[in-house]
């Protein structure tokens, strides 16, 4: 039984500051500034940190790249603009322990020696929001922040809204939207680190990412390889909803097999599918259900991790219906910059509810997996890129027999 | 001193300047990309992705538009994907749009092998908007290529009464908050017009002829001659009716070194005078 390392204060009453200081908190941003910059950097590095948002890239690669910038002016940016369907494991960690997430953003702006924090909260977790603001108020009073800013200055933590856009949480769109223009993704390159919010280099986290902060940095370089297989070291929070009996929040070491997750969350022997990874995400069936939650079992599935989202449907679920809500909720939050995604998770949409309706064939199998293909191809940002994803794999698990029932 | 370096399009070696994009450099190369919304003039949207190509090492197509050289590139714009991506964009945009007024983006379509019937479903229908007496706006024909955006914002006119508004299939250009023209910041400087690609924004007198079945360009002469409203020195082709000798129409040429094809109201719609 794993005992939670990221949700350990889960159930503790109070998440006030001098709580969260009596229980070891703040002792990794001490460490923090006992080593200076350069090595806290390489101990996130060593540590084997990579995003949990879902792309899964190393955590110390970004934070050297800006930490050794030319330019002075760097930011700091939490992504906490959680919207990935089925996926809430972001908003459970900031009310469970905001001082840890906060910890973690002290860390890394005092690192990369960031002018200003940057907190963009989705629009309606107001409940998160309040609570960051309020911590980082504490924090404030209490001291913490002094000196973290270049130049001896007190670090500005500023917390943002979002205007409940999906595409806000693509990361280029997100800093659009900070700087107040339409949220619409940029090309990548130039990446954050080099040109990311206000065109300076930019460190953007996931909440679940900076999280791990506090513990690697009071535990040392080699805590988080305790947990987890040798290619994703850590652990990893899994949101689980659907036709489950206990749907939540899940902290399981990378490896777990996927059962174990199922088993947790009291899924019943009837489940005909699972959507791993949120509407970007590929559907699963019981025959990989002992597929091991880690990046590389996930890959050798064809399959992918994702934020950790993962929807559960039992028999009766119509998957075609599920592929077609899926459609329309890519069609809904298409920002419409680009040709491929603007109308193609249009004609997508309207394809899979012909196919839900019965009244779509062949063809439009055909036509949906070739316009996946360009719009994967063609597409300026995730979103038009993955749009297809899930609905492909359901096409393709149909070709292997998988959806007789 | 230019830094050229090579770079490798479908397996040949070819120069590149740095600074420039891929398309410059496809171009010289004189090989052939179809594209929409990139404007010589304007900052490249990379909206439209007809310009895509495949870039060793890049996981997605880049728009060839807006990506800058870089030494040892490796491109091809011949590989399936790309002939692929390309056709599916003006499959889609034909999907949605009136082409009636945009010859060129029908050839291009063409060009890439489009089927117009391989999407069927909703299209744009969002009526015509003629509001004012100077021109008037058909976005069932807006392709959303962010040109005029581009024109009467940053790169030209410094106005913003343009902007894109609205999300997904339902993202188009609203004039301030979903204004009249008159009612917005709109000076009427009609450089929106001269940008468009598909006639989406057209001068009103030349949407008038064209719905009377009544323009003929093979019965127009251009006249060049110098803007006489001020010192600025704009050079004006003047579109004339050699039947009627009515002006039908004011452009100025893109390559004009003053305007670059932008002109003010009174160089592009105050020539009334001259009928008078």
């Amino acid at each position: 039984m794993h005992e939670p390392v990221l949700l350990r204060r889960q159930g503790h009453p109070d998440a006030t500051l001098e709580a969260y200081v009596a229980d070891g908190g703040l002792k990794g941003f001490a460490r923090t500034r006992e080593i200076g910059q350069a090595a806290t950097v390489a101990v996130v590095t060593e540590s084997g940190l990579v995003g949990r948002g879902g792309a899964g890239f190393p955590t110390g690669r970004k934070w050297e790249s800006v930490r050794t910038a030319a330019e002075s002016e760097r930011y700091f940016v939490l992504n906490a603009d959680e919207s990935e369907p089925g996926t809430f494991k972001d908003r459970v960690m900031i009310e469970t322990d905001p001082y840890m997430v906060l910890e973690g953003v002290l860390i890394a702006c005092y690192a990369i020696a960031a002018t200003r924090a940057y907190i963009y909260v989705r629009g309606e977790y107001r409940g998160a929001a309040r609570l960051l603001a309020a911590a980082a108020t504490q924090l404030a009073a209490a001291g913490h922040l002094d000196g973290i800013a270049p130049g001896g200055r007190p670090l500005a933590i500023e917390v943002r809204h979002g205007g409940g856009a999906y595409i806000c949480g693509e990361e280029t769109a997100l800093f659009r939207s900070i700087e107040g223009y339409r949220g619409e993704p940029m090309s990548k390159p130039p990446f954050p680190t080099v040109a990311g919010l206000f065109r300076k280099p930019t460190v953007i986290n996931n909440v679940e990412t900076i999280a791990n902060i506090p513990d690697i940095l009071s535990r040392g370089a080699g805590w988080l390889q305790r947990y987890g297989t040798d290619r994703s070291p850590g652990v990893k929070l899994f949101s689980v909803s659907g036709h489950v009996g206990r749907p939540g929040v899940y902290e399981l070491p990378f490896g777990a097999p996927l059962q174990e997750l199922l088993d947790l969350a009291q899924a019943g022997r009837d489940l005909r599918a699972l959507l791993l990874g949120g509407a970007a995400g590929t559907f699963v069936f019981p025959g990989d259900f002992d597929m091991p939650l880690s990046y590389e079992g996930a890959q050798s599935r064809a399959a992918t991790l994702g934020s950790g989202a993962l929807i559960a449907f039992d028999q009766g679920t119509d998957l075609w219906r599920v592929a077609e809500r899926l459609g329309n909720f890519f069609a809904h939050e298409s920002c419409g910059q680009c040709v491929p995604c603007r109308i193609g998770t249009r004609r997508q949409h309207e394809m899979l509810a012909a196919l839900a309706d019965g009244s779509g064939g062949d063809g439009e199998r055909e036509r949906i997996a070739t316009l996946g293909q360009v719009m994967t191809d063609a597409s300026i940002c995730g979103l038009g890129q993955t749009a297809s994803t899930a609905v492909r794999s359901l096409i393709d698990a149909e070709s292997r027999g998988l959806l007789a029932v | 001193m230019q830094d050229t370096f090579a770079i490798l399009i479908d397996g040949k070696e070819a120069a590149a300047h740095a600074g420039e994009t891929i398309l410059d450099a496809l171009r010289r190369a004189q090989v052939d990309t179809p594209t929409l919304c990139t404007h010589e003039h304007l900052t490249p949207a990379k909206a439209c992705r007809a310009c895509v190509v495949e870039l060793k090492g890049s996981r997605a197509l880049v728009a060839s538009c807006e990506r800058k050289v870089e030494p040892g590139m490796e491109l091809r714009t011949d590989s399936r994907r790309v002939l692929e991506a390309r056709r599916g964009v003006f499959e889609l945009l034909l999907s949605q749009n009136d082409v009636s007024a945009a010859p060129a983006l029908v050839l291009q379509a063409e060009r890439a092998g489009a089927d117009r019937e391989r999407y069927r479903g909703q299209r744009y229908d969002r009526g015509l908007h003629d509001d004012n007496e100077l021109y008037v706006r058909d976005y069932d024909k807006c392709i959303l290529c962010y040109r005029c955006v581009e024109a009467c914002g940053p790169d030209v006119q410094n106005t913003f009464a343009l902007t894109v508004a609205g999300r997904g299939f339902s993202a188009g250009i609203a004039a301030g908050y979903g204004e009249s023209l008159p009612d917005s910041a709109c000076v009427f400087c009609g450089n929106c017009v001269a940008v468009c690609p598909t006639g989406a924004l057209m001068d009103k007198r030349e949407h008038t002829l064209r719905a009377e079945g009544r323009w003929d360009e093979s019965r127009y002469d251009v006249v060049q001659t110098t803007c006489s409203y001020c010192g600025v020195g704009c050079q004006l082709e003047l579109h004339v009716d050699r039947r009627s000798n009515q002006i039908v129409k004011v452009t100025s040429p893109g390559d004009h070194s003053i305007t670059q094809g932008f002109l003010c109201v009174k160089g592009r719609y105050g020539y009334s005078f001259v009928e008078a």
